[in-house]
This record gives C-alpha cells, structure tokens and sequence, in this order.
C-alpha cells in the first residue's frame, strides 16, 4: 500500500512537472517568434497578437489534461480503489 | 457544510469538489458517517447524495443537479440580455449596454468571416453562443469560493459548485454536439460517399484503407476529445488551485495569494472560450470543403 501511495505520489509530480516544462519551452519560443515576427512588420501586430493567444491556449490543452489526471491520481487515487477490491 | 464542523484539509478540498447529485441508490443502507439529519436511504430510492459514498453507490444513474441549474440558468441569461439588446437596438446613438453587445458580436463576427469560408447561416450564431455561453459559465469561478457553499448551506443543501465547466460532462457535452455537427456538416457539403472517402482515402491511397481509417480515425475523435477536455482542464486547475489558497494560507495572506491567481484567471476564462469558439469555426470549415 505504501509503495502504491508513494509511486503514485511521483506519478503525480512528474506529469505536473513534465507538462510545465513543455508549455515553458513552447510559450518560450512562440513569445520569442513573435516578437521578432512583430519587431520585422509592426504593422501585423494585432492580428499576430491575436494568433499568438490562440497558439498559446493549444499548447495549453495537453498540459491540463496531464494536470487534471494528476489531480485524479492525488485525490480519487484509482490504484487504491484497485487495492481495497 | 456543517458550521462548527473542523474538516482537515483534505476533507475541506474534496467537500468543495464534490458535486449536488441527485440519483438513484442501488443498494442503499448507512452509506454515511457523521452527517446531521442522515437517513439510510433504501435501494432503489430516488434521492439527494448525502456523502461521496452515496453517489459511488448511485453510479450512472445521477445527475448533477448544480452544474445543469447553473447552465441552464446561465443559457437563458445570456439569451435573455442579447434578445433584450436586439428588441431595442437603434441605429442613432448606442447605449453602453447595446455597445457591449454590438462590441461581442462584432468580434465573433469578425472571427466567424476570417475562418469559415463555406455558405452556412448557422455557424456565426453557433460560434455566438459558443463563446458567450462558455464565458458566462467560466466567469462563475470567480466567486468566492466558500460563498456558493455557505449560501447553499442555509438552504439545507450540502453541496453547490456552480462552476459548470469544471464538470466533465458539461464540455463533453459541448464538444459531442460540435463533433455531431461536424458529422453531420460534412455528409451534407460532400455526401455520406464523399465524407466516407475523406476517411478513408487520406494520405495514403485506396490499397491501405484499413491504415488510412484508423489514421482519419482517430483525428476525427481526437478532435472533441481535445476540446472538451481542454476547457474542463484549465478551469478544473484554477478552481483547485483557488480551494487550496482557501484551504492552505492563513487568513491574513489570503488576499496576497488570491487575487494574483484571480487576474490571471480572468485571462484563462476568456481565452478558453476564444479558443472553443475558433477550434469550432475551424473545424466546421473544415468539414464543409470540397477537394
């Protein structure tokens, strides 16, 4: 039982972490692309800016659902349901 | 929730996590501990959940009777204050109401003209309710967290999130419909031989069908899956995150952690509801074009 909790405690932890590292480094390089995107033809900002949110909200989507079954694991543990059976 | 009643933490967490559930019990019995006014339910009653247990044991048969109050209620807000714009909407001077409205209109116009380029009357007033309905419902997150709850609890009930969003089945049930639509959109725009071919044929020729379904396949289902899933994720995150500076920081640092978290959320909720309604417009253009 204690191993259970504990792997699913490190479990938790690196799909949370995992899924901030690739949003991070996704959001890094959008950002920087933009800007240089905005700093070459100022003139295509709004609409680059409005692409930018867009492309930032899908990046978004895997990371929270790594974040949601994280949760799960930490809250509503399956693999203890499994256990008591 | 009991006044009085010292939770740990943990209790706290999953009390606020915890739907109104009304539903049928399949065994019944003293599913509860330590709830005032608990009656054993018995099998095969219709009744409120009284405890987390009580709605393991209900299973399927329940409904979340919160979330579809507070969606409904929200549906009929928003189609409420736009029908009452358009009833005395003048073409002189606007009011700021009528501003407003023509200011959301005028964007969701904008973005509907930009993305979807087939002949459809349906899709700009679907991306409209899309975005304002989801909007409504995620700006529900940020009441406070304990207000819906105390409230509630003078009524007698026990639980109350009224973030609907943050239940499952409410975006999949946004994202089905949408993905019905798209079924539905590309058998009328290309016929049911065209839209089996589309599955079929891509990328690769008409020897590797079997490969080429399974690839369209699974696109084809990912595309709701993604969608209902991203929403219910990022507002899932921020109401929790929102429980756990409830639960975790003392009194006096609530306002220091709280209301960062809360500013940032007004830019999550917004975003989710542009980013549904653009994935929305983009997959029925999609499904309405021709090769």
């Amino acid at each position: 039982m204690e191993t259970v909790l504990g792997l699913s405690a490190i479990a938790a932890a690196l799909l949370i972490s995992f899924g901030a590292l690739g949003t991070a480094i996704g959001f890094a390089i959008l950002g920087g692309k933009f800007l240089e995107s905005a700093a070459r033809q100022p003139e295509m900002l709004p609409m680059l800016q409005g692409r930018l949110f867009l492309i930032a909200g899908l990046l978004d989507a895997v990371t929270m659902i790594g974040v949601a079954v994280a949760f799960l694991i930490m809250y509503a543990n399956p693999f203890v349901e499994l256990l008591a059976k | 929730m009991a006044a009085g009643q010292n939770l740990t933490i943990s209790e706290y967490i999953g009390h606020h996590l915890q739907n109104l559930v009304y539903g049928k019990l399949q065994t019944g019995g003293e599913l509860c501990q330590g709830v005032p006014h608990y009656e054993a339910g018995v099998a095969g009653s219709w009744r409120f959940a009284h405890c987390p247990a009580e709605v393991k044991d209900m299973g399927f048969m329940s409904i979340n009777v919160d979330t579809m109050g507070w969606s409904i209620f929200l549906g009929f807000l928003f189609i409420g204050l736009f029908w009452k714009a358009a009833r005395n909407a003048t073409s002189g001077q606007p009011g700021a109401f009528q501003n407003a409205i023509e200011m959301i209109v005028d964007f969701v116009n904008q973005n509907v003209k930009d993305g979807f380029h087939g002949k459809n009357p349906m899709v700009a007033p679907l991306s409209l309710t899309i975005f304002v309905w989801i909007l409504f419902m995620n700006t529900m997150d940020l009441v406070p967290i304990d207000v819906p709850g105390k409230v509630a609890g003078l009524f007698g009930i026990h639980y109350m999130k009224v973030v609907p969003t943050t239940d499952p089945n409410i975006t999949f049930g946004l994202s089905l419909t949408v993905l019905l639509l798209i079924i539905a959109f590309s058998i009328k725009a290309k016929g049911l031989g065209g839209f089996i071919g589309e599955l079929t044929l891509q990328p690769f020729g008409k020897w590797m069908i079997p490969f080429n379904f399974i690839l369209e396949g699974v696109g084809l289902i990912a595309k709701p899956i993604s969608l209902s899933l991203r929403l219910y994720g990022n507002l899932f995150a921020g109401e929790l995150i929102f429980i756990m500076i409830a639960a975790l920081v003392p009194m006096a640092l609530q306002w220091a952690l709280s209301l960062p978290w809360a500013i940032f959320h007004i830019l999550v909720i917004v975003l989710q509801a542009y980013i549904f309604m653009m994935l929305t417009i983009v997959y029925m253009n999609m499904a309405h074009e021709h090769h």
